[in-house]
């Protein structure tokens, strides 16, 4: 599903990712780990190009996202993205935070006479879904708040219903849990999980190792801007071949 | 005091004098309030120019165009400004503009200056995220500028805003150098007439000083409106 191949970026002189070559299979669900400054998020941050990359291609449906003359927007609407800091738009409520892209797309799609006519009715649909998508994230409540009254749990979870209201083919998480109060980090995770059951094709970028083990097809090691080690968790947690591996889970596991 | 107030009752009430200053309150506003509506839209304009990415030649010619125009409106008096546009660039372009549709223009151009600056700091001060989540889903920079960025920014900015028409408010009483009859202009007239000024003078002070509170106390209210999104409900 994403291609990526000899991807590197760099600031300045620092590497971050160095000429990393590697493939997302349609449904598969990737876990990346790796100490910080790894190159796990940026390499996260390229698959959507919020990063550009600095060599290398993104091959996502036969077309490289890298290339300055693709419409990246277009591609991004079936990339969702969820963000360890939420980033919920604090001046829109929370149905609004749902809706806002779906709606544009939908109008921005049809001819400029028709969008007037249209609005209404894609509003009222999109108002539909979105409560929809509330429901199932047991937050129909707080549809007419501001995200600024949710806990941290609630805002994850109303971001991650924002990227599921694209219908994306495929969903990045980059660490989702990190910005949260322990005990909020069940809630998440658990909306998560359902999701992978559901055959979602998924990214995630995450510190919570029994999490990376339970939901992982593959697990990718990162380290020093390369995957250094990668493997189904019973090979990556139960028997690590490299040695930066074997340091890092002794440490964190 | 008593001979004073008689002649400014004369002036004022029994030979119409009010009905200068009333017009004169109007032009004041009509100013100070499309020139400053002016100043957002220009100024915002130029503080996203200046926000920008900066990928294109054109952009940084745009943005250097930009420098240049904050840099002449801020660094020179409005007065100045006044006297060039009126007595040197419009008869220059050939144009007969009413003095008091100049005096919008160049004010709204002069509070352009001061707000894009403000208007930049407000946009700089809303967290990179908010852009990188609008973004990721598939929305232009434009769009989520326009729906997410520049809300919040505005939000932020709003005391300064305020402070910014209170200080267009108070400018507009230089209006008078290009001939048009504001409030000031209005209540001199008057002084002039019997070179009594005492009276409309201070008169003229209390009246600014009204609107001026007026304006603080709206700016607040608004204020208190938009903060709606910050609070717990």
């Amino acid at each position: 599903m994403i291609d990526v191949l000899n991807l590197t970026k760099r600031y300045g002189d620092l590497t971050v990712l160095d000429d990393i070559t590697e493939t997302i299979h349609e449904g598969e669900r990737v876990v990346i780990i790796g100490p910080s400054g790894s190159g796990k998020s940026t390499f996260l941050r390229c698959l959507n190009c919020m990063e550009d990359p600095t060599a290398g291609s993104i091959i996502f449906e036969d077309v490289d996202l890298a290339d300055p003359k693709v419409d990246i927007n277009k591609h991004r609407q079936h990339i969702g993205m969820v963000f360890q800091q939420f980033n919920l738009f604090n001046n829109k409520k929370v149905i609004e935070n749902i809706t806002l892209a779906p709606v544009r797309h939908a109008l921005k799609a049809l001819p400029f006479k028709q969008r007037r006519k249209a609005k209404k009715e894609i509003v009222a649909r999109e108002n539909e879904r979105a409560m929809a998508l509330l429901a199932r994230i047991g937050l129909t409540d707080k549809a007419e708040v501001y995200p600024s009254t949710l806990s941290g749990g609630q805002k994850q979870r109303v971001a991650i219903a924002r990227a599921l209201a694209m219908n994306p083919k495929v969903i990045l998480f980059d660490e989702p849990t990190s910005a949260l109060d322990p005990e909020m980090v069940g809630e998440v995770l658990d909306l998560i999980k359902e999701l992978a059951h559901e055959g979602m094709t998924m990214v995630i970028v995450t510190h919570e190792m029994g999490f990376a083990r339970e939901v992982a097809d593959r697990i990718l090691f990162m380290d020093g801007g390369k995957i250094a080690e990668q493997g189904t968790p019973e090979q990556v947690f139960g028997n690590p071949k490299h040695p930066r591996t074997q340091e890092f889970l002794s440490k964190v596991l | 005091m008593g001979a004073a107030w008689e002649v400014f009752y004369n002036k004022f009430i029994v030979y119409g004098g009010w009905k200068t200053v009333v017009d004169g309150l109007v032009v004041t506003l009509q100013i100070a309030v499309i020139g400053l509506i002016i100043g957002i839209l220009i100024g915002t304009l130029i503080a996203t120019v200046k926000v920008v990415p900066k990928r294109n030649p054109a952009l940084k010619v745009l943005s250097v165009i930009c420098d240049i125009y904050v840099g002449f409106f801020r660094g020179t008096p409005l007065v100045v400004q006044l006297l060039i546009g009126y007595f040197v660039l419009l008869p220059a372009l050939g144009l007969r503009v009413e003095a008091v549709y100049a005096a919008i223009v160049i004010y709204g151009m002069n509070s352009a200056a001061y707000v894009s600056e403000t208007m930049r700091s407000g946009i700089q001060a809303v967290d990179i995220g908010q852009m990188e989540a609008a973004r990721a889903l598939g929305l232009n920079y434009s769009t989520s500028m326009m729906k997410v960025v520049i809300p919040q920014a505005v939000k932020n900015i709003l005391p300064t805003l305020g402070n910014e028409f209170i200080s267009l408010i108070k400018e507009t009483s230089v209006a008078s150098f290009i001939s048009v009859v504001d409030v000031t202009k209005a209540f001199r007239q008057i002084g002039d007439s019997n070179y009594e000024y005492i009276i409309p003078y201070l008169m003229l002070a209390a009246i600014y000083l009204i609107l001026v509170m007026i304006i603080t106390l709206g700016v607040r209210l608004l204020e208190r409106r938009l903060r709606r999104s910050d609070r717990r409900s």
